[in-house]
């Protein structure tokens, strides 16, 4: 049997009477891509935002890593990564220095966050700007930095909240190279997007629809249940009937 | 502690790229420290007078020289009725009026007593108040010579005060002022930096990052406080220099004392802007929160007023802000040179602030909502 890194059962977040959340349940495999989708205000990020220790669940069970998210938030935040759709790195820091304060804030030892982090600035290719302020990069090389940040650590899962959104196609690319490649070394990848595209790259696929999970297979599957050519059309099948709309 | 160092690293580092913020830092206190005392003079001169002399005689004319002389007036009118003279307060050409009755010659010598008016423009409360003493004080002076003048045996006041202001000997506002214009450039320096730190985070959205990390609540918190409670030493340090080199200020008691007070403050103050921080979710919220306090602390905190003389309810108020025992015990060091034994109260005091503050920024600063 699968190792499950994620489990969801009934997981809800409730704000007022506006149920953000709505008894949504799913398991994640280890080393799984796993593609979480919906329309804007479908309750994505909040989801998200519940598995990583950042939100309280009002009710349903989840645990992520093997720790549950009501008790053991801190414990969590010790395995994961995680890639907000806000860009947050410092942009007043060097490449160099927010590499080496996410790396010790994590507890990976100083010398060791020197060694990764002169492999990642020649990885990515950002030698001559290792120290340069982060602000002044574009954004497609901000994207590719805080994905290599959130993972730096070498987490058992790794969060990416829409991480190419405003991204241009070729780098768009690139990042989903480099989600492989975090994949084959273990990291269980769970992302978000609006791109149908990049649902294709995923092992399996979430859609929500209203705070609620109306379809979950891999992308074959997905396809061939709903009849359709592509993700697209799988995806305006389950969300046009969506009443929720906008962030 | 290996975490804390991470944070540490990185604030300093924040902190001393921004090069307009160094210079606000450590310019704005050096210049308003030699700037606002000089204007903040409660010395009281040139209180412009109008005289209105009914009597025309001796006694009234040498009243009125003897006010001119005194130092603190100028005598800017001398009109021949009342309704012309106020029109110079009207005017703001004069600050008070003295009326000197007809027959006030006579009176004084026949019958001993005499009633003299004074009306005082109480649009500058201040100036016209203090200078209404004065002239008071001129006029009872005055009043003590007339018997000898007269050349009778009259009884004149029978106590006599006389002032000595103790540990400030020639009651110079400076030594009074600058201490307490020092705390608060130190106070508006840390409240507001400390203020607006975290919620910057918050708006930006590092917060985010730094949350979904298992950095701990206190590595956090301490991690923002040290830097900003060093610069805040700083800033202390380039004060007293100012007070020293600009005024010739040299506390009469010990350094030591003064530090380790200043240091405690600091620690109440930046937990106090951490907590706003934490309680608001905007700079500009911030900013707000942070501007009505310090505006109370300013106002309260015996600067401008003595708490002794505040009504109970605003004496507990002053005393429930640091600002209120950090200006009295650097007054009290700075003026009078008391050592721990004098101000061992405020000093649990401020302990509590900064351990009742920080506690608070700590326990309300949420990681996970």
């Amino acid at each position: 049997m699968e190792e499950k890194v994620i489990v969801c059962k009934d997981l809800t977040k409730r704000f007022g009477d506006f149920y953000a959340v709505n008894k949504i349940s799913f398991e994640v495999n280890k080393g799984e891509i796993f593609g979480f989708l919906g329309a804007n205000g479908a309750g994505k990020t909040t989801a998200m935002r519940i598995l990583c220790g950042l939100s309280y669940p009002t009710s349903g069970e989840a645990t992520v890593a093997g720790f549950n998210v009501y008790k053991q938030t801190e414990a969590i935040k010790k395995n994961i990564g995680y890639m907000s759709q806000k860009f947050s790195l410092y942009e007043n820091l060097t490449v160099l220095e927010n590499i080496e304060f996410f790396g010790g804030v994590y507890g990976v030892p100083s010398a060791e966050i020197r060694k990764r982090s002169d492999n990642l600035v020649q990885k990515l290719g950002l030698t001559a700007e290792a120290k340069k302020l982060v602000g002044s990069l574009p954004l497609g090389w901000k994207q590719k930095l805080a994905f290599s940040v959130a993972i730096f650590h070498q987490p058992r899962i790794v969060f990416l909240d829409e991480p190419t959104g405003g991204v241009d196609p070729v780098t768009r690319r690139q990042f989903w190279d480099m989600i492989y490649e975090a994949a084959a070394t273990g990291i269980t990848i769970f992302v978000t997007t609006h791109y149908m595209d990049e649902a294709e790259y995923c092992n399996r696929v979430t859609i929500m629809v209203d705070g609620k999970v109306e379809a979950l297979d891999s992308p074959a599957n997905l396809k061939a249940q709903f009849k359709a050519n592509n993700m697209d059309e799988v995806f305006y099948q389950l969300a046009r009937g969506a009443k929720r709309s906008g962030d | 502690m290996i975490v804390l160092g991470y944070i540490l690293k990185k604030e300093f580092k924040q902190i001393f790229r921004d090069k307009t913020i160094i210079a606000m830092m450590f310019a704005m206190p050096t210049i308003q420290l030699i700037i606002l005392p000089l204007a903040m003079n409660f010395d009281v001169k040139h209180v412009n007078l109008a005289v209105v002399d009914h009597d025309h005689s001796s006694y009234s004319r040498q009243l009125i020289s003897k006010i001119g002389a005194s130092g603190y007036f100028n005598i800017v009118a001398a009109e021949p009725s009342f309704q012309q003279a106020i029109t110079y307060i009207e005017k703001e050409k004069a600050d008070l009026v003295l009326e000197i009755p007809a027959d006030f010659e006579s009176n004084l010598v026949r019958e001993g007593t005499q009633k003299l008016g004074v009306t005082v423009d109480a649009i500058n409360g201040t100036k016209a108040a203090i200078g209404g003493n004065y002239l008071l004080s001129v006029i009872n002076d005055f009043n003590q010579q007339i018997p000898v003048n007269a050349g009778r045996n009259m009884p004149s006041g029978a106590i006599d005060i006389t002032y000595s202001n103790w540990f400030n000997p020639l009651a110079e506002y400076r030594f009074y002022v600058v201490p307490a214009v020092l705390v608060l450039l130190l106070t508006l320096i840390g409240g507001f930096m400390s203020a607006l730190n975290i919620v910057r985070e918050k708006e930006v959205g590092t917060i985010e990052q730094i949350n979904v990390t298992p950095i701990r609540k206190w590595e956090f918190i301490l991690g923002k406080l040290i830097p900003f409670w060093v610069v805040g030493m700083i800033v202390f340090t380039l004060g007293l220099g100012v007070a020293w080199g600009v005024y010739g200020i040299w506390p009469v008691g010990s350094f030591v004392t003064m530090y380790v007070f200043a240091a405690i403050y600091l620690v109440a103050l930046l937990g106090f802007g951490l907590l706003i921080s934490t309680y608001t979710s905007n700079q500009l919220q911030a900013m707000f929160v942070a501007f009505f306090f310090i505006m109370i602390f300013m106002l309260m905190s015996g600067l401008f007023t003595a708490v002794d003389s505040m009504p109970p309810w605003a004496k507990l108020i002053a005393n429930l802000t640091p600002v209120t025992h950090f200006i009295k015990v650097i007054r009290m060091i700075v003026l009078k040179g008391s050592g721990f034994a004098d101000v061992q109260k405020e000093l649990v005091y401020l302990l509590l602030f900064a351990a009742g503050l920080n506690g608070w920024a700590i326990f309300n600063y949420r990681k996970t909502s």
